[in-house]
């Protein structure tokens, strides 16, 4: 499928990152083992590494994002790369001609890598299908379809955590139908072997047909969390209430909320995720967001390391390395 | 007049019940006879058919041509071109032209235009709401003496049942068609695919099958209601087939087709994002597929149309959701229906059924048939010759179309207008 192929080069190496659909569970393993060497790059005195020095890397940022763009912009930093970031807003009206425009333009200005987030699914396949050869396209989340990155730094915390995927139960909390997040989680947890993926939601916020993306479904966060390794929770958008998907934050927070009440019914040593940014009270209770069993802030700091690896790979393919 | 003798082909006319080697004679732009020499009658030209198939011309009930309005996307010279050599003699003109036609002037204008520039006859239906807003009546009667066919509201909703029951008793009152395609807007929610394991792996705004469903059920109810005849254009989902099939065996004067790339693709079939796959009603899945072509072997979907909507490049260039829906779908529609019997789903008889008499049905035409006396439009193909869709063979405006570079089997040799080879 051409879906697979688009970020493969002919060898088999990465040369964009748009979806974690496609991609063996050896190559998230290599990222993961990459991005595990650039960790602690933090602690030291100079922080840079010059894998991409000379590089110039934008930014192109459809949609509003601090945490995302801010790791990517400092994993770019780190790597030696000359990182610019544009937030360009989107009127409802802007079509593909304009989005291709913008790419066009920024390509002549001899950019080696994008990292895009867009609001509408899709968009970061058609800007690595309209690139330049030698453009790479990262995905920093399209629309509601995939927020690899993301993926990949949750499976490299997971990892950290538990040391393997084989026999883990992970359950995805919340808002399925309308989160990249959750669709990249799945392909990646799947990937990698985990031993259940449950996604626990309201009907309202499923998506049609979703144990076809191989997960196990529960209505009820009570008797969804049972023998649960890993908790991932998802923000809770505050539009799905006028949209008729929820009655109230009130009575979502009642239902899906993870108390620390709930969280015992999970197994005892399970860890609490969160893409962020969280809704305390709406989705989660502050008292497990920073709980001991939370690991939410790891999360952040290993955005870095994460992107850093896959933004080193993504570039690999132009150097032969 | 030429008179025209097309001699040894397999001629094909299901209306007539005919389905034998033979020649058919035309004088006067007319049938003359099927078989049987007319008296006196001396062939002009003389069309040698052996091995292939003379039929009668193909009736689209279904088309968007861009003229008035949009011809950078496609004109009624392009489009016309493609028909004629597509075997397609009688294209409809869906209303949502720029302007609509919602005024005799404007399906004045577009028949006037037609006949200047194009190939094939098109025959133009009216809006049955005023600019397509749902709100208020067309002028439809003036509409009618305009030449329009039928009434539709196209891909616009009716703001509400009550106007679509009044809109439904002014057409019957006036003897007039509705053509009507089932899609609850609310339901459908901007969708762009099906709802199902596509739209859930990709995260696209998705379409259920109830959207269409619901709609065609209160449509089929307002029917019974207001004694107006009703067509249902671009049938996608198994459970509309369903509903039909009942609708129909409880007596109601109603009648639907189906577009030709629903009865062979489905969202399995579509490679992920690719604009080329946008359309409305969407691909759906392979168990819609299978009963939409039970629905027309069985007869309860009457015809097949192409459903023709050529587009520009740009208006596919973008992230699938924000692109235009549409295939340009004329030139494939032959082989597409040749297709299907091939893969055993109809016969031969049936697929031409629905591509000529059936269309002349549902809109009351003396045409789609070789009977004598009626126009002589006639399409004569070879069904075993190969060809591929390419820059080469294309000759719509719009080349968006999924089957780009797929290589077809049979291709239309000639196509005659009223006794005029085009």
């Amino acid at each position: 499928m051409m879906s697979n192929n688009l970020q493969l080069n002919s060898e088999g190496k990465l040369k964009h990152f748009l979806t974690i659909e496609g991609l063996d569970k050896a190559l998230l393993i290599e990222i993961l083992d990459l991005a595990e060497s650039f960790v602690g790059t933090e602690d030291q005195r100079i922080k840079k590494i010059p894998l991409l020095r000379g590089k110039s890397i934008v930014n192109l940022f459809f949609e509003n994002s601090t945490r995302t763009r801010t790791t990517f912009e400092l994993a770019a930093r780190r790597l030696s790369a000359d990182v610019l970031s544009m937030s360009i807003a989107t009127s409802s009206t802007s079509k593909g001609e304009s989005l291709l425009d913008t790419i066009r333009n920024l390509e002549a200005m001899y950019v080696d890598m994008f990292v895009v987030r867009h609001g509408i699914s899709g968009a970061a396949h058609f800007i690595a299908q309209h690139a330049a050869p030698n453009v790479s396209v990262i995905n920093a989340g399209d629309g509601q379809h995939a927020h690899p990155t993301q993926a990949m730094l949750d499976m490299f915390t997971i990892r950290q955590m538990k040391g393997d995927f084989a026999n883990l139960r992970v359950a995805i909390v919340g808002d399925i139908l309308h989160s990249r997040v959750a669709r990249s989680d799945i392909q990646a947890l799947n990937t990698l072997g985990v031993a259940e993926v449950r996604v626990i939601a309201p009907k309202t916020l499923l998506p049609a047909q979703v144990e076809s993306m191989g997960v196990t479904v529960s209505h009820n966060l009570a008797d969804g969390l049972k023998d649960i390794d890993v908790i991932i929770m998802l923000r809770l958008q505050k539009e799905r209430m006028s949209a008729a998907l929820l009655p109230s934050e009130s009575e979502y927070f009642k239902c899906f909320g993870l108390t620390e009440k709930r969280l015992k019914i999970a197994k005892p040593d399970a860890i609490v995720m969160h893409p962020g940014p969280i809704n305390r009270g709406v989705e989660i209770d502050s008292n497990v967001a920073d709980g001991p069993q939370s690991v939410i802030l790891k999360q952040v700091s290993n955005g870095i390391a994460i992107r850093m690896a896959i933004m080193a790979m993504a570039m690999q393919k132009q150097e032969g390395l | 007049m030429e008179r025209i003798l097309i001699k040894d082909g397999r001629i094909i006319d299901p209306a007539n019940k005919i389905d034998r080697i033979g020649s058919v004679y035309i004088t006067d732009g007319k049938i003359a006879s099927v078989t049987n020499e007319p008296a006196g009658f001396k062939a002009d030209r003389i069309i040698d058919a052996n091995n292939q198939i003379v039929c009668p011309g193909f009736i689209d009930l279904s088309t968007r041509l861009r003229e008035p309005g949009q011809g950078r996307k496609a004109t009624f010279a392009s489009e016309t071109a493609a028909a004629a050599a597509s075997g397609i003699t009688t294209m409809c003109l869906q209303p949502d032209t720029i302007p609509v036609i919602d005024a005799r002037a404007v399906a004045e204008l577009i028949k006037d235009q037609a006949e200047k520039t194009g190939y094939t006859q098109i025959l133009p239906i009216a809006a049955l709401t005023q600019k397509l807003e749902g709100t208020e009546l067309s002028a439809m009667l003036a509409l009618k003496d305009a030449g329009c066919v039928a009434v539709s509201n196209a891909n616009q909703p009716v703001k509400n049942l009550l106007v679509l029951r009044r809109a439904m008793e002014y057409a019957a009152s006036h003897d007039l068609l509705l053509i009507f395609r089932p899609n609850d807007v609310w339901l459908a929610n901007n969708g762009c695919v099906h709802e199902g394991r596509l739209s859930t792996r990709y995260g696209l705004p998705s379409i259920p099958d109830a959207a269409e469903t619901i709609a065609l059920a209160q449509c089929l109810e307002l029917a019974e209601l207001t004694g107006c005849r009703v067509h249902f254009g671009q049938i996608s989902s198994r459970r509309s087939v369903i509903k039909l099939h009942q609708a129909k065996k409880y007596g109601l004067a109603v009648s639907a087709d189906v577009a030709i790339h629903q009865l062979h693709l489905t969202e399995d079939d579509m490679i992920p994002f690719d604009s080329a796959y946008h359309v409305l009603p969407p691909f759906r899945s392979m168990r819609d597929k299978e009963a939409l072509r039970e629905g027309l072997a069985n007869g309860t979907i009457d015809s097949i149309c192409s459903d023709h909507q050529p587009h520009d490049i740009d208006a596919k260039l973008g992230a699938f959701p924000e692109t235009e829906p549409g295939v340009s779908s004329l030139e494939t529609l032959l082989p597409l229906m040749l297709k299907l019997v091939d893969q055993r789903a109809i016969t031969l008889e049936q697929g031409i059924a629905a591509l000529t008499h059936k269309p002349a049905q549902i809109l009351q035409l003396n045409s789609g048939a070789l009977t004598p006396g009626f126009a002589a439009d006639l399409c004569i193909f070879d069904p075993e010759w190969e060809w591929q869709v390419n820059s080469e063979s294309w000759r719509s405006q719009g080349i968006n179309t999924p089957f780009w570079g797929v290589t077809f089997k049979g291709k239309v040799t000639h196509t005659l207008q009223t006794g005029v080879v085009i």
